[in-house]
């Protein structure tokens, strides 16, 4: 596999798993408008997820979904903060708000990039993440408004900064790092990253769960 | 705060009352009404008023029944079919 389908995969795969375990508040949202802000989110993560699987789709010869539900869990490119199971809002939140960061780092390196394809998807992706960041930071406001919220934000990004940091490459990790000290105005914990191909237990249940319906048809059934 | 959605479908149109979004602040409001009313590109602009700010008059008093001055209170039917009578363009369902 090519270093480009390699970051391609990686990217898909954190957008896929991402948009998934956002999908799993549709309904139990803490209040209706946000039921319908966090879905929407979730469904744009996994429209870029699926951009990503074709243009590396047309270089493996095959095709986006065969690439996003029919590998095996250690074959998935994901990075560990976007598997977690976390159904509590204040981490759901921290999560969110982490990853847009990393990612708002990553697609600015990519839109950098001399593949003209990868340089425009990255911009196209970016044009939609603006709102996801937008809903990120609103958040973060709000929680850093008040102590209760302070404290449950800081716990929930204490706990999720290794993970984090594993979502971005290591020449890219400081820039994370100085952002998220700089809003939370606070320094965060000097830690190991969790890497990116190392799994955690919940991506198995996740695939599982995910594909349930796609196995349930014969091979090449057309959905 | 709850408040109140108008959108305009396409340009140089009006603006329409859509609904409302309940959200903690004026912020949340743009994500929210953004999310719920323009997503599917349903709408070209969006105006979003906080319901205080709306002034609801809902009394309109017409003590001495001036019904002339009212749509139900001009029958156009029955004089419709005397000029068609009088034309002798009158169709039978009519006369019903």
């Amino acid at each position: 596999m090519s270093q480009r389908t390699d970051l391609l995969l990686s990217i898909a795969d954190d957008e896929l798993i991402l948009g998934w375990r956002n999908s799993e508040w549709t309904g139990i949202a803490p209040f209706l408008e946000e039921d319908v802000a966090f879905s929407s989110i979730a469904q744009n993560e996994i429209g870029h997820a699926r951009a990503l699987y074709e243009l590396a789709a047309a270089e493996l010869g095959t095709t986006a979904d065969e690439l996003a539900f029919d590998r095996k869990p250690e074959e998935y490119r994901s990075a560990p903060l976007v598997e977690l199971r976390r159904l509590e809002w204040a981490r759901t939140i921290a999560r969110h708000w982490l990853y847009e960061t990393a990612d708002e780092i990553r697609l600015a390196a990519l839109k950098a990039s001399d593949d003209p394809e990868i340089a425009a998807i990255a911009a196209k992706m970016d044009r939609e993440e603006a709102y996801h960041r937008m809903h990120a930071e609103m958040w973060i406001d709000r929680l850093l408004s008040t102590e209760d919220g302070r404290s449950r934000l800081n716990e929930a990004v204490d706990e999720l900064w290794p993970y984090a940091l594993g979502v971005l490459d290591g020449e890219l990790r400081p820039q994370l790092r100085r952002r998220a000290e700089e809003r939370l105005g606070r320094d965060l914990p000097d830690v190991e990253p969790v890497p990116r191909g190392v799994h955690e237990a919940e991506l198995a249940e996740l695939l599982e769960e995910m594909t349930m319906v796609r196995r349930s048809g014969p091979p090449g059934t057309q959905w | 705060m709850i408040y109140e959605i108008f959108r305009q479908e396409r340009k140089g149109q009006p603006f329409q009352h859509a609904g409302t979004v309940t959200a903690p602040n004026e912020r949340f409001a743009e994500i929210y009404a953004r999310e719920q009313y323009a997503r599917r590109q349903e709408s070209v602009a969006l105006w979003l008023v906080p319901r205080d700010a709306v002034n609801e008059i809902d009394e309109f008093p017409d003590e001495f029944d001036l019904k002339y001055r009212r749509v139900d209170g001009y029958s156009i039917k029955a004089r419709l079919r005397e000029a068609r009578e009088k034309a002798g363009t009158l169709v039978s369902d009519e006369s019903a």
